[in-house]
């Protein structure tokens, strides 16, 4: 017998549901209404929710100080070249260690993610003084560099886990219809695998976007994304939290628009395939 | 043409023989099948002959030219693999397609041998479907249209009509049969399923851990198995044996009586006295399972009915002709 669902046990589930839901969202539900508050209302205590003096003067005064349309093609750039190479790199990676692996594979890919165990604190005062050396700092393709590499052991995992799933049989026809590997990979793996390559693409996008360990340590201006925008408005002289709101909000609008239209594909993204 | 040697074929993964020495000659045009219990090589065997498998040791030639350092695409076999394995993202004509295309025919070219593919498939009306929007049996056709279309030299079935329900297994059987006469080109049937084997084959490999035990044409392997395991495995219901005193008054260890070699009395006196256990009636045979006390169960076969039930008391006469004798390391005796 199928376990009884109670019209109840329905209402409680939906309830506590929306209640983690909404204590999820709800920090980013205060940045917005923080961000069209005066200063002065923004920490006033007690806060105010939905009744204060609503005002857009924090959104003129952010485009006024610095150039969010700069830092957001900052960000867009940094964040599609790094996952572009990312995902160039990765496909082929994944692929032979899905399809071809040696004793050594499974070694191989838990030293990849064990890179990402290491806080990247770590290995800042190197990575800066090579970059120093190299004239990479304060540029974009230093950023795209360092945040492909970040960014590249979770992609091949992703990767390796959707690839893992297709049925080896599948790749073994190719094979014998006489397709080279190259043709193997753009004719029958790569289209089968469209979902997977779609999830790990914007899952990396993402992580790309906000990343601000490197991209606050390595940039100042010139190649600063929106993650510096934002930290710019957290100041030595003080907190502007109405500004640095507005500024926030800014800065996670087009990611938060690109992960309301795909959550789909993020959800199998975030969940390794394990949701089909 | 589509001549198949093998010599001396050999096959390890790591310290584990999975192939110990397979030699054979399969000639031109003949439906060959390989038949064993599961993890007797029989699949692993067909790899290596498609190469999608690197042998040991040991040679493969086809049309007399060996093939071992030769890519699969290159060797000019197709495979039909048990799970279809088609291009889900392709239609029907894609999928029959892809070899072609490979190949780098000509458009106009694969076109017309697709639809002369699917129109002997019956799939002509399927042309542009994909393959999730077919039935479990359409596939399998898709899956022999992808096959067929690249005239190889030889068909390669590793399994093919497993994932198919009884009644279209049947029909499938035939079509397949029908289809590589037609044709007139070599095929290599990979089952487990002896009544596949002795259905559809010319001739017959019986594998048994690695080694082949006998190839021969199903009434050969029926009638004159080489020893226990072939004579155990080929034939249903399987074919009794008897050790003991019995045995070694017919000069042997082992001998064995197929069921439908047993003649049934009902409480009769001469031969193997029983009491029936089981009674299958299935109207054109009876199958009886007797408890014949030291001997062990029996099974007989009758053709047509009998009204046997569990209980009776019966003797079971073998034909003194068609009894089976084997030696100490379980060889056929031949008078």
């Amino acid at each position: 017998m199928a376990r009884m669902v109670t019209t109840r046990n329905k209402v409680i589930s939906t309830a506590a549901a929306w209640l983690v839901g909404f204590l999820i969202f709800f920090p980013i539900l205060w940045m917005v209404l923080a961000s069209f508050k005066t200063e002065l209302e923004a920490f006033a205590i007690p806060p105010s929710f939905l009744f204060f003096h609503w005002t857009t003067e924090n959104y003129v005064t952010v485009q006024e100080r610095s150039d969010y349309l700069h830092h957001a093609l900052n960000s867009i750039i940094i964040a599609g070249g790094s996952t572009l190479i990312a995902m160039l790199i990765a496909i082929p990676a994944a692929w032979s260690m899905a399809f071809s692996p040696t004793k050594r594979t499974k070694d191989v890919l838990l030293w990849m993610l064990s890179t990402k165990m290491m806080p990247p604190v770590g290995v800042l005062v190197p990575i800066y003084l090579i970059y120093r050396t190299f004239g990479l700092l304060d540029t974009r393709s230093g950023l795209i560099f360092i945040l492909c590499l970040g960014n590249l052991p979770i992609v091949i995992w992703m990767l390796f886990t959707y690839f893992k799933e297709i049925p080896k049989d599948i790749l073994e026809a190719a094979r014998m219809d006489g397709a080279t590997i190259g043709r193997e990979l753009i004719y029958v793996l790569t289209p089968m695998a469209v979902p997977g390559l779609a999830s790990t693409l914007l899952l990396n996008l993402i992580l790309a976007w906000n990343e601000a360990f490197w991209t606050l340590n390595l940039s100042t201006l010139e190649a600063a994304p929106l993650t510096v925008f934002i930290a710019s408005y957290s100041s030595p002289e003080g907190l502007f939290w109405a500004k640095l709101s507005a500024a926030s909000t800014l800065a996670i609008a087009p990611i938060l628009v690109l992960g309301w239209f795909s959550q789909r594909q993020l959800v199998r993204g975030l969940t390794f395939g394990a949701v089909k | 043409m589509g001549q198949i040697t093998l010599q001396g074929v050999q096959k390890s993964f790591g310290p584990v023989h999975i192939i110990k020495g397979a030699d054979l000659e399969i000639t031109d045009g003949s439906f060959v099948v390989f038949v064993g219990p599961s993890g007797c090589g029989k699949t692993t065997l067909l790899r290596l002959i498609a190469g999608l498998e690197d042998v040991t040791g040991g040679a493969i030639l086809i049309d007399g030219r060996n093939v071992v350092d030769v890519p699969p695409a290159k060797r000019g076999l197709s495979m039909v693999f048990q799970s279809y394995a088609l291009y889900p993202h392709m239609s029907v004509r894609g999928n029959i397609a892809f070899g072609l295309k490979m190949a780098g025919v000509a458009k106009d070219e694969i076109n017309r041998k697709v639809e002369a593919a699917a129109a002997t498939l019956n799939l002509t009306p399927y042309l542009e479907r994909k393959p999730r929007e077919l039935s479990g049996g359409q596939r399998q056709r898709v899956a022999i249209g992808r096959a067929i279309v690249r005239e190889p030299k030889a068909f390669l079935f590793d399994e093919p009509l497993s994932n198919l329900d009884a009644a279209l297994r049947v029909q499938m059987r035939l079509e397949v049969t029908r289809l590589q006469k037609q044709l007139g080109t070599t095929a290599i049937y990979v089952t487990h399923d002896q009544v596949e084997a002795m259905t559809m084959a010319d001739k017959i490999v019986v594998l048994n851990g690695g080694k082949i035990e006998q190839y021969g044409s199903p009434l050969e392997l029926y009638e004159k198995p080489n020893n226990l395991f072939v004579a155990g495995f080929i034939g249903s219901p399987k074919m009794n044996f008897v050790t003991g005193e019995l045995a070694r008054q017919q000069g042997a260890t082992t001998i064995g009586v197929r069921p439908e070699h047993l003649k049934v009395e009902r409480d009769g006196q001469g031969g193997w006295q029983g009491t029936v256990a089981v009674a299958e009636h299935l109207g054109s045979d009876t199958f009886l399972y007797v408890d014949a006390a030291a001997l062990g169960m029996l099974t007989a076969r009758y053709v047509g009915e009998l009204d046997l039930h569990p209980g009776d008391r019966v003797s079971l006469i073998p034909d003194p002709a068609r009894i089976h004798r084997f030696d100490d390391s379980g060889k056929s005796i031949h008078a």
